[in-house]
């Protein structure tokens, strides 16, 4: 049993972010979204309402889309993240999913595109978005608050199509 | 948010040691959908979190078993939700679990974890200056004047009028399901539908589980009623909300006559409501639109409405019948 007390210490906590490692001392009280953004300033990852029930924060743990600020960092020792920073790099072509959001007009603010485009990479390795209807509901998770949403499952269906060489 | 020490268990025994050497002020941490939500509030402020998600025996579930569908306390609901054998035999518990949260919630939530879902009371949830039994014995209940439209129809009390909010257990409860449980004091076994509590004037005291006692294993019992089943749930947007009424309902029938029949009905009650006398009502009747609705209306006999909720009572009646009707046409 791995014990301490962590008001004094912190607990050791190693994660692997967009493939690069990361041993960190945390607050067990730190969401794993705050430390993605305020420790590792991976700051694409947004907070919106910080009570899982808008989707701004989705992040991938060991290939499945999670609500970052509902998960104690703690949690996430020994996993795999990934953030919307890892799906292309500077200089390299858009991810298909992000493509597809620009084509498709698919935000207005942008706030929760972050999330919208981590939420549909998985809802398509998932399986989940075979019909609009499919779509609907899979991304039912993730809040636009400028009703971008026709043109969100829109740029789902055709990222869907390309990722999948439908 | 209050500072707390954090403990990880590997085992389930060492889960249990973990807490009983703990003081009260001690939780359980799976999914953490909740728990750590309620953290946030200032609703839940615990001193001690044993950390469960590396107990890897729980996560597992098999439902191939030809007595019992098995499913570990941590397995979570998406991987649940999506197992063929229960999309094909089981439509009632896949679909209480896809038509619960979002996929990312319930990639996090466990199987286990979503029984003790704590309720959607905004009284509850947002802390002082409201009172609130629940959260703090004896300050009384603002939802009795408040704003009450999503409150409870079945199972209320003076004390509190809190609905349950989940789905899972509405489903498992339909099927005659059972939790084994492990404590300090051994192992043991209850169906859930002796899980969970009306609030009467304890409203703070939600299950019979005790406070150093983890839920291990959901076991099902195979049975042919499945087959014929559906969760019917009926929300203010299409997906991702709590139910205004939902019914889980399993049947079998020879030809138009039922054989038997399973009724529970969420998002309207305290705990999860099982109507055995709906169900009784039926056996032997030929199915149709006329004796659905009457056996929706049996579900709700009891049903006292609040000063803003009364439209659910016939709204939970009606999502009834129509689950019938589903369920006939799956058989």
């Amino acid at each position: 049993m791995n014990q301490c007390d962590a008001r004094i210490v912190g607990v050791e906590t190693r994660m692997t972010v967009n493939g690069t490692p990361y041993t960190i001392r945390l607050d067990p009280r730190s969401s794993l979204l705050d430390v993605l953004r305020e420790r590792l300033r991976f700051t694409g990852t947004k907070k919106g309402c910080d009570h899982g029930q808008c989707g701004a924060c989705t992040v991938h743990v060991n290939g499945r889309r999670v609500v970052s600020c509902l998960m104690l960092a703690v949690q996430a020792d020994g996993r795999e993240v990934a953030t919307i920073e890892g799906l292309s790099r500077h200089g390299e072509p858009l991810h298909p999913m992000q493509q597809a959001f620009v084509d498709h007009d698919a935000l207005q603010c942008g706030y929760c595109t972050p999330g919208q485009i981590m939420a549909a990479v998985a809802c398509v390795h998932e399986g989940h978005a075979s019909s609009t209807d499919e779509i609907r509901e899979y991304m039912s998770g993730n809040i636009c608050r400028c009703g971008a949403y026709v043109g969100i499952v829109a740029a789902v269906e055709a990222a869907a199509a390309k990722m999948t060489g439908v | 948010m209050r500072p707390f020490m954090y403990t990880r268990a590997a085992t389930p025994d060492e889960a249990v040691r973990a807490m009983a050497s703990s003081g009260p002020e001690t939780r359980f941490l799976a999914g953490g959908t909740t728990l750590f939500d309620l953290m946030k509030l200032g609703v839940e402020t615990p001193r001690n979190i044993v950390d469960i998600n590396s107990v890897a025996a729980l996560t597992r579930f098999d439902t191939s078993g030809s007595r019992e569908l098995v499913f570990g306390a941590l397995a979570r609901m998406s991987d649940v939700a999506a197992d063929p054998k229960l999309v094909a035999d089981y439509p009632v518990l896949s679909e209480s679990l896809w038509r619960a949260a979002s996929q990312q919630v319930r990639n996090m939530a466990t199987v286990g974890g979503n029984l003790l879902q704590r309720t959607r009371c905004e009284y509850f949830r947002s802390g002082e200056p409201f009172a609130c039994n629940k959260r703090k014995p004896g300050t009384g209940c603002a939802a009795k004047d408040g704003i009450n439209r999503g409150h409870a129809l079945l199972g209320g009390s003076d004390a509190c009028i809190a609905v349950y909010p989940g789905d899972w257990a509405i489903g498992l409860v339909a099927l005659d399901a059972m939790i084994d449980i492990i404590g300090p004091r051994g192992e043991r076994s209850i169906a859930v539908e002796d899980l969970h509590l009306e609030p009467r004037d304890t409203p703070h005291i939600e299950s019979t589980l005790d406070r150093d006692e983890l839920i291990v294993r959901i076991r099902v019992p195979v049975s042919p009623v499945g087959r014929a089943s559906v969760y019917h749930k009926i929300r203010d947007r299409e997906s991702y909300a709590f139910a205004l009424a939902s019914a889980a309902v399993a049947l079998t029938l020879e030809h138009d006559t039922v054989t038997e029949a399973r009724i529970a009905i969420g998002g309207v009650a305290t705990r999860p409501w099982r109507a055995h006398d709906a169900e009784r009502g039926l056996v032997g009747h030929s199915l149709t639109s006329d004796t659905a609705l009457r056996a929706g209306h049996a579900a709700l006999a009891g049903a006292s409405a609040t000063t803003a909720n009364g439209f659910r009572v016939e709204l939970a009646a009606r999502t009834v019948a129509d689950a019938l009707m589903i369920a006939k046409a799956r058989a």
